[in-house]
């Protein structure tokens, strides 16, 4: 599935405006805990995440994923946005809960990876 | 690709905010050398755990970098509080680290053992009230 593709299911809203939203991904998951992330994730493209600091964009670049969709309307600052930006990584908003989001994107065929 | 590259970096202990500032440089530098890709995520896991410990648990540090034909060699100092009992600090889920780190999304008790794991090198020194020294090598290749 597209990026924008991942716009339209989740309702979401774009917050970085030079990503390239026609990017394929096939991957995904949802944590809030950026140590889990870095030590149990392999090649997932996306990351959804409740959690809301500049250390989101360095564990998902450190991890090469291209997305992050933050979950219930959190709202990252311009900092976090401009460091996306600078990373080529698509940011996100969206109003659903984890648990939904994560449910709508995998019911459309985004898989959990290996693991 | 000269024979031998040397980066130095200062991790500060006051912004959680910068840590991942040093590898995040490091991941770009890599990859334009051309080192492959699975090598440059390895490097870039290790550190980027090496310098939220830095500035979690150790008031910041530096980071001294080699980079060779053969290897991405890492040096992490600190003059932190040390650490009293090592294979307890390196294994998994063991963590100090108070609530509001937790909070941050860190804190989990992998990072040292993610270090080890994505090192193909990894050597730690470290005593009480004086600090810690970190070596860890990725090998190139
Ligand atoms: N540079 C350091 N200086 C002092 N203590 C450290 C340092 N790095 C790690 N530690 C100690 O080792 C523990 C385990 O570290 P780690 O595996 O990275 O987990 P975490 O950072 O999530 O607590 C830490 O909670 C801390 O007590
Ligand atoms: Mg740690």
């Amino acid at each position: 599935m597209t990026i924008s593709r991942i716009i339209e299911i989740l309702d979401a809203h774009l917050l970085t405006e030079h990503a390239d939203c026609s990017r394929e991904v096939h991957t995904a998951c949802g944590s809030d805990m950026m140590s889990d992330v870095l030590a149990y994730v392999k090649d997932q493209a996306v990351l959804l995440t409740g959690l809301n600091n500049p250390q989101v964009v360095r564990t998902a670049d450190m991890m090469d994923m291209v997305c992050i969709v933050f979950v219930r309307g959190k709202k990252p600052d311009a900092m976090l946005i401009s460091l996306a930006e600078a990373r080529g990584i698509a940011v996100m908003t969206t109003d659903k809960t984890m648990f939904t989001a994560c449910g709508l994107l995998y019911s459309q065929g985004l898989q959990g990876g290996v693991n | 690709m000269p024979d031998c590259i040397y980066l130095h970096y200062t991790v500060p202990g006051d912004d959680f905010t910068r840590a991942g500032e040093a590898s995040a440089d490091l991941k770009l530098r890599l990859k334009k050398l051309g080192i492959p890709p699975e090598a440059v995520r390895k490097v870039s896991i290790a550190l980027y755990e090496g310098e939220i410990n830095l500035a979690i648990h150790a008031h910041g540090g530096e980071i001294d970098v080699q980079i060779t034909d053969d290897a991405v060699c890492m040096t992490l100092s600190d003059q932190g509080p040390g650490i009293a009992d090592i294979p307890l600090a390196m294994s998994e889920g063991y963590s100090t680290a108070p609530d509001e780190v937790r909070s941050l999304g860190f804190g989990a008790g992998m990072g040292l053992p993610n270090m080890k794991k994505y090192s193909d090198e990894f050597d730690i020194q470290s005593t009480v009230g004086v600090g810690t020294t970190i070596k860890m090598a990725v090998h190139v290749d």
